[in-house]
């Protein structure tokens, strides 16, 4: 998996080192935990420290307190939503169009709830702070993680959660960060100019965690496609909603399309040739999934 | 803008970004187990990462070849530039590390200081 500390065992052994390591009564040290999300989120903070102080930077030249960029950072938290909101505050907006151009410019984040509704379930008042900090970065650590959480053990499904807080607390502590460096030095000391560009290798490296999880093509070729055709067809500032709409419209398709093709009475059978560029054994997989996951 | 009028359009900004979040769980919480949204579950991250990357990499410029005669040096300083083939170049070399290594950090670290001696060191 992606995670550092045991990307290098990992090859053998996809289920997760902290459940090997303890048996499955045992919840996992909290010490190892911090460990483990300190690991995971140093890409992001590499990519949040200097977009962050590019925030904080961009609220200086508002002729308001600097501490109301830190309350953005803390009660926002949402990259684009809060350069937006930057740009709203220095035009005098209403509420209204704050709210409405807030909504559209989320809108993503929609989809990205849908995917983890398991993960988080039954996590208590921590499942506010979860759902609160699911930025894009959040979101792509989170989804890379090995799947314990969809064990039936409750250990595990606890520990998942518990690191799963510890990553989303120390995404918002990099961008907090980051933010007060921006406010305080209006700039920072050495040239990090394309420092951002960690964010796009974050990407890229959890792009291919998920190709060796899933070791399915099709999911990666619609992708491609589905943006592909979104670079053609809309406008850039619509680019990553639309096309995430369009691969959610079309596995939503995709999956009524195999249901439809299930025979009535008999078993699920796999089939060579469900849509797009589909893969034998894929409606296995999904069945088997939560078995899949338990065995290392 | 008073603070008070901020404070308020602060608390609208973060409330609209929050809902964002959490309306799959307020209206889908309770069919987490449906086949659908366990299909869902299992393909989206990899569509959203392969949508991440795409969209990250397109600020990448394309080489200028309006001009048919400056054809060659359109090209050299789309070679030279970061925001051209660096982008490209330094995203092959995260996936290429990662692929060899799968280390992460190791990736993601030699990825992201080649962009910067690209855009720091080279061309416009």
């Amino acid at each position: 998996m992606s995670s550092p500390s045991t990307a290098s065992t990992s090859h053998a052994s996809r289920g997760d080192t902290t459940c090997a390591d303890a048996p499955p009564q045992q919840p996992v040290s909290g010490r190892h935990l911090w460990q483990q999300a300190l690991n995971q989120t140093l890409p992001v903070m590499f990519g949040y420290i200097p977009l962050g102080a590019a925030f904080g930077v961009l609220f200086t030249q508002l002729p308001l307190s600097p501490w109301l960029g830190l309350l953005m950072s803390l009660v926002i938290l949402a990259g684009a939503g809060q350069f937006l909101a930057v740009a709203l505050l220095g035009a005098g907006a209403g509420i209204t169009e704050v709210f409405v151009a807030t909504l559209l410019l989320n809108s993503r984040h929609l989809f990205y709830g849908l995917s983890l509704l398991d993960r988080f379930r039954a996590a208590g008042l921590g499942k506010l702070y979860l759902i609160f900090g699911l930025t894009d970065e959040t979101y792509s650590l989170l989804a890379s993680l090995p799947r314990s959480g969809e064990r039936d053990d409750p250990v595990a499904r606890r520990d998942d959660q518990r690191l799963m807080l510890r990553i989303t607390f120390l995404n918002q502590s990099w961008w907090v960060l980051g933010t007060l460096l921006g406010l305080a030095a209006g700039q920072l000391s050495f040239d990090s100019s394309g420092i951002e560009f960690a964010l796009t290798a974050l990407f890229v490296v959890l792009g291919i965690e998920q190709w060796f999880a899933l070791r399915e093509r099709w999911p990666f070729l619609l992708g491609l496609l589905v943006t592909f055709a979104g670079l053609w067809l809309l406008p850039k500032d619509q680019l990553l909603l639309g096309s995430i709409a369009a691969a959610c419209a079309l596995l939503l398709g995709q999956y009524h399309y195999q249901r439809g093709k299930q025979p009535p009475h008999g078993k699920p059978v796999p089939r060579d040739d469900h849509p797009p560029h589909g893969k034998s054994g894929a409606r296995q997989t999904r069945h088997n999934q939560a078995s899949e996951h338990t065995t290392p | 803008m008073t603070t008070l009028h901020a404070l308020l359009l602060i608390a609208v900004s973060a409330g609209a970004t929050f809902t964002t979040r959490a309306l799959p769980f307020v209206f889908l919480s309770r069919h987490s187990a449906h086949p659908l949204i366990l299909h869902m579950g299992r393909y989206l991250p990899a569509i959203v990462m392969v949508v991440l990357i795409i969209v990250s990499l397109s600020a990448m410029q394309l080489p200028d070849l309006s001009e048919s005669a400056h054809r060659i040096s359109a090209w050299r300083s789309w070679l030279e530039s970061a925001e051209g083939a660096g982008m490209l170049v330094a995203a092959a070399c995260v996936a290429g590390l990662h692929l060899w290594r799968r280390n992460a950090l190791l990736s993601i670290a030699v990825g992201t200081g080649l962009y910067m001696a690209w855009l720091q060191l080279g061309g416009t």
